[in-house]
C-alpha cells in the first residue's frame, strides 16, 4: 500500500476524533438540559414547537408509550412521503414536470426514508420533483435520524434510571436532537459544500453549448441542478445516504473536490462517533464511551485498509488486455471501473468502507464493479447489523446490544449474573437482545433466498452467474439494516424488489427499536447495584476484545456461507484465471 | 393511543416547514449571497456563451482533443440530465469486451502509443460525468494530440503539466487534469 493511502485514512481518522469529541460533550449537554449557546439561541423556538404540538416538557414516558410514540410519528412521516410522490405532478415546485411515482416505488421510498435506510428504488433527477425532495426526503434525512438519537437517549436513560418508570419524552427528544444538532451543523456543512461546487438552486437545469458534438448528433448538454447541498448535508450528517441525483457522492455536482469528498466522509461517521462519547458522560464513566469507539475502530480500520489493497490489486481480466493498474505519481491505477479520477483508489474505498460502516449509504464509487474482495468488508459491515459507528444514534444502541450478549457470555464463562453498568442482565434483556441480532439477519438471508427462486427475483440481475447472486444478498444486506447502497446493477423498481426490499426495511428498524426500548424500560426499573470484586469492568481492552470477538463470531457464523457463494466464488474464478 | 396523534401530526408539520421549508430555503439564499458561481452549477463561458460547467466532463471523440473517460450514461454518454455508472462486474464478460474496444480505439488513433494504457482511461466512471482524467492518461494521449494539430508534442506535455491539479494539501485525492479545460487551452493556444 502506498505511504500517501496510509496518510490519507490516518489523516480522516484523527480529524473524526477531533471533531466526535467536542461534538459528544455538546450533545451531552443538550440532552441533560445544561444551558448552551444554541439552548439559549434557540430555546424560544423550542418552546414555542411544545405549546404548538402540545407537548408536555416533563412527560415521562413508560417504555411502550415511547416507543409507540415513536412508531405512530414515523408512521404519520411515511405517509407523507408516499402521498407526495403520488400527487407530486399536481403540485408546485415541479419544473421538470416530474409524473406521478408508481406505488410501489412510492411504498419502497417511503419506507426507505422513514426508516433512515434511504435506500433509492427511484433515481432523484429523473423521478422527483423538487417539493418531493424537499418536503418528502429532505425532512425525513432529519426526522428519521433525530428518531434514532431519541432512542439511543431512552436506552441511556435505562442504564441511568434507578426504579424509574419512565424513559424521558420521544417528543422532547426528537425536537431536541433536530433543533440542536442536525439543523445547526447542516446549515454550516451545506454551505461549505456549496462552496466546493455543490449546487444549490430551484433553477432545474444550465444549459450549454459543447466544444464538439456528442453522440446525438447535437452540441446541447443540458446539466441537471437543483438544491443538492441542503439535502446533501442531512443525507451524510443524518447517515441516510439518499442522494439527490442518481450517482449520488460520485455525481461532481454532488461532490466536486477531495475536499468535499473529506468534509462529506467525516459528516457520515461524526455524529455515531461523537455519540460515543455521549454515552461516556451520560452514564458518568467517559471510559465506557472510549471502549465502545475502541471496538468499532478495531473492526473498522483493518477493514478500510483491506478494501484499499483489494481495489488498488485491480482487475485481473483487465490488466490481461493491457491495462496498467501499478499506482504510480501520473496515476491512481487499480480498479477504476466505477470510480471517480478524482477521488482515485483510496478516497473510494475508505468511503465505501465508512458508509457501509455507519448505516449512511451514499456512495462515492459503484459498489458493484468493485472487485470480488473489495465488496466484502462492505457487504459484511452491513450484515453485522449497522454497528461499527452504525446510523446516528442506531448504531450504538446496536453496538450495546452486543456489549449486552458479551456480558451475558462472559457471565456464563465464570457462572455469575452477568451485570452491565450497574444492572442485572436477566433473561427478560436476553431475549430482547437475541431478536435484535436474529431478525435483520432472518430478513437479509431469507430474503435473499426468495429472491434467487422466484423468476422477477433473478431476472432483475445485471451481471450474470455468481455475481447476480452478490448483487441479491448485496440488496437484502442493504435494506434489512437501513444502510441504503447497492449493487446498482440490480433493477430494484419492479414490483418484487420495492415490496420484499419495503419489507425488509421495516423489519430492520422497527424489529430493532421496539425490543431495544422494550431492555431500556425494564433495566430503568431495576435497582443499580455497586460494582463489587466479581464484576467484569466493562471499560477495559479486555472487554473490548471480548466485544470484538462476540460481534465477530455472531457476524461470520451467520453469513460465511452466504459471503461464500458470492463474492469468495467470484474471486478464485477470477485469480485462477 | 389518541394522545400520541396530535403531537406526532403537529410535529411532523412543525418539522416539515422548518426543514423542508426554512431550511433549504435558508440555504439557498445563504447560498447565492456567498457562492453565486457554484451554486448555480460552476458555469464555464467563452465569449457570452455557456460552454459547458467546470465540473461536469464532456465527450469527445475527434483525435484533436484530449479524450474523456468512458461514460455509461444513458441513452447517451455524458448524458449531465441523467447520471449513472455503468455497474458492470470484474467478472462480467462485457467489462472484458468494452475494455478491449476503448484500448483499440486509442491504439487506432495512434499507432505508437504504448501497449499498456492508463486505468482510468479505459474504464466508466461512477458518475459518467467525470470531468477529469489522470495526468498518466493526459501524457497518453499527447503525442496523437500534438500530430493532430501539427503542435510540438513537447508544446502540450507543458500544457497538460499546467493543468494538473493536485492533491488537496499534498494528502488528499488524486492528481487530476479537467479534460474541458485542458481542451479549451488547446483550442486558445496558438
Amino acid at each position: 500500500m502506498s505511504s500517501n493511502a496510509v496518510s490519507q485514512v490516518i489523516l480522516f481518522l484523527f480529524a473524526l476524533l477531533a471533531l466526535a469529541l467536542p461534538l459528544g460533550a455538546y450533545i451531552a449537554r443538550v440532552f441533560s438540559g445544561e444551558a448552551t449557546l444554541a439552548q439559549r439561541a434557540l430555546g424560544p423556538i423550542e418552546r414555542g414547537v411544545y405549546r404548538l404540538a402540545g407537548v408536555r416538557e416533563d412527560e415521562d414516558m413508560p417504555w411502550h408509550r415511547y416507543a409507540g410514540a415513536a412508531l405512530v410519528f414515523n408512521l404519520a412521516g411515511a405517509l407523507v412521503v408516499y402521498g407526495l410522490q403520488r400527487a407530486q405532478r399536481w403540485l408546485p415546485l415541479n419544473p421538470a414536470h416530474m409524473g406521478a411515482v408508481s406505488p410501489e416505488v412510492s411504498f419502497n421510498t417511503a419506507v426507505s426514508f422513514a426508516t433512515n435506510t434511504n435506500w433509492q428504488a427511484y433515481s432523484g433527477e429523473t423521478s422527483l420533483s423538487f417539493l418531493t425532495q424537499m418536503l418528502a426526503l429532505t425532512v425525513q434525512n432529519f426526522v428519521s435520524a433525530a428518531t434514532g438519537i431519541a432512542v439511543l437517549m431512552a436506552l441511556v436513560r435505562g442504564f441511568t434510571g434507578r426504579e424509574a418508570k419512565g424513559l424521558g419524552s420521544f417528543w422532547v427528544d426528537l425536537t431536541k436532537a433536530t433543533l440542536y444538532v442536525l439543523v445547526p451543523l447542516s446549515f454550516a456543512l451545506a454551505l461549505v459544500l456549496v462552496s466546493e461546487g455543490v449546487v444549490q438552486t430551484l433553477t432545474p437545469s444550465l444549459s450549454a453549448t459543447m466544444i464538439e458534438t456528442g453522440a446525438t448528433g447535437a452540441r446541447a448538454q443540458s446539466i441537471a441542478l437543483g438544491p443538492a447541498a441542503s439535502q446533501i448535508a442531512i443525507k451524510q450528517l443524518g447517515t441516510n445516504g439518499g442522494g439527490f441525483f442518481n450517482a449520488n457522492a460520485a455525481h461532481p455536482l454532488e461532490n466536486p473536490t477531495p475536499l468535499s469528498n473529506f468534509v462529506q466522509l467525516l459528516a457520515i461517521l461524526v455524529i455515531p462517533a461523537a455519540l460515543c462519547f455521549t454515552f461516556g458522560r451520560a452514564v458518568k464513566d467517559r471510559r465506557q464511551g472510549w471502549a465502545l469507539l475502541g471496538a468499532m475502530l478495531v473492526i473498522f480500520v483493518p477493514l478500510v485498509f483491506a478494501t484499499v489493497a483489494a481495489e488498488q490489486a485491480g482487475n485481473p481480466n483487465l490488466t490481461a488486455l493491457g491495462v496498467d493498474a501499478s499506482a504510480s505519481a501520473l496515476s491512481s491505477g487499480g480498479n477504476m471501473e466505477g470510480k471517480e479520477a478524482r477521488f482515485g483508489i483510496t478516497q473510494s474505498a475508505l468511503w465505501a468502507t465508512a458508509t457501509t460502516a455507519a448505516s449512511n449509504g451514499s456512495v462515492n464509487a459503484m459498489h458493484d464493479s468493485f472487485t470480488p474482495l473489495g465488496a466484502i468488508a462492505p457487504l459484511w459491515l452491513m450484515q453485522l447489523g449497522e454497528i461499527v459507528f452504525g446510523g446516528v444514534g442506531s448504531g450504538l444502541y446496536g453496538m450495546l446490544v452486543y456489549a449486552i450478549i458479551a456480558v451475558f457470555i462472559a457471565g456464563l464463562m465464570v457462572g455469575r449474573t452477568p451485570e452491565f453498568l450497574g444492572k442485572k442482565i436477566e433473561a427478560y434483556e436476553m431475549k430482547m437482545a437475541s431478536l435484535v441480532i436474529l431478525l435483520p439477519s432472518a430478513a437479509v438471508l431469507i430474503g435473499t433466498a426468495i429472491a434467487c427462486v422466484v423468476p422477477e427475483g433473478a431476472r432483475a440481475v445485471a451481471n450474470p452467474g455468481v455475481h447476480g447472486f452478490t448483487e441479491i444478498l448485496y440488496a437484502f444486506s442493504s435494506g434489512a439494516n437501513n444502510n441504503g447502497s447497492a449493487f446498482g446493477g440490480l433493477t430494484v423498481n419492479g414490483r418484487f424488489y420495492s415490496t420484499a426490499i419495503g419489507l425488509c426495511m421495516l423489519v430492520g428498524r422497527y424489529w430493532v427499536i421496539v425490543p431495544v426500548l422494550a431492555i431500556a424500560g425494564s433495566l430503568a426499573k431495576k435497582k443499580s447495584i455497586p460494582p463489587s470484586s466479581g464484576t467484569l469492568p466493562t471499560h477495559t481492552p479486555l472487554f473490548v476484545g471480548l466485544l470484538v470477538a462476540t460481534i465477530v463470531l455472531v457476524g461470520a457464523l451467520t453469513f460465511l456461507p452466504a459471503l461464500a457463494l458470492g463474492p469468495v466464488v467470484e474471486h478464485l474464478s477470477l485469480a485462477g484465471r | 393511543m389518541r394522545s400520541l396523534v396530535r403531537p406526532a401530526l403537529s410535529l411532523l408539520l412543525i418539522f416539515t416547514i422548518l426543514t423542508g421549508v426554512v431550511y433549504p430555503l435558508a440555504v439557498t439564499g445563504a447560498a447565492r449571497l456567498l457562492f453565486a458561481r457554484q451554486a448555480e452549477g460552476s458555469a464555464l463561458l467563452r465569449g457570452g456563451r455557456v460552454v459547458g460547467s467546470s465540473l461536469i466532463g464532456q465527450p469527445f471523440d475527434s483525435p484533436r482533443y484530449f479524450w474523456s473517460r468512458p461514460s455509461a450514461t444513458s441513452p447517451h454518454p455524458y448524458n449531465a440530465a441523467s447520471s449513472s455508472g455503468s455497474n458492470i462486474g470484474p467478472s462480467t464478460p462485457a467489462l472484458s469486451d468494452a475494455v478491449r474496444a476503448r484500448i483499440a480505439a486509442l491504439r487506432a488513433a495512434d499507432p505508437t502509443a504504448s501497449a499498456t494504457v492508463p486505468a482510468d482511461l479505459v474504464t466508466a466512471s461512477a458518475s459518467g460525468l467525470d470531468p477529469h482524467i489522470s495526468p498518466g492518461a493526459a501524457m497518453y494521449q499527447a503525442r496523437r494530440v500534438a500530430g493532430a494539430r501539427a503542435m510540438s508534442e513537447q508544446r502540450v506535455r507543458a500544457l497538460i503539466e499546467r493543468h494538473i491539479e493536485g492533491r488537496t494539501w499534498g494528502v488528499l485525492g488524486e492528481p487530476r487534469v479537467n479534460v474541458l479545460l485542458l481542451n479549451l487551452a488547446l483550442d486558445e493556444a496558438r
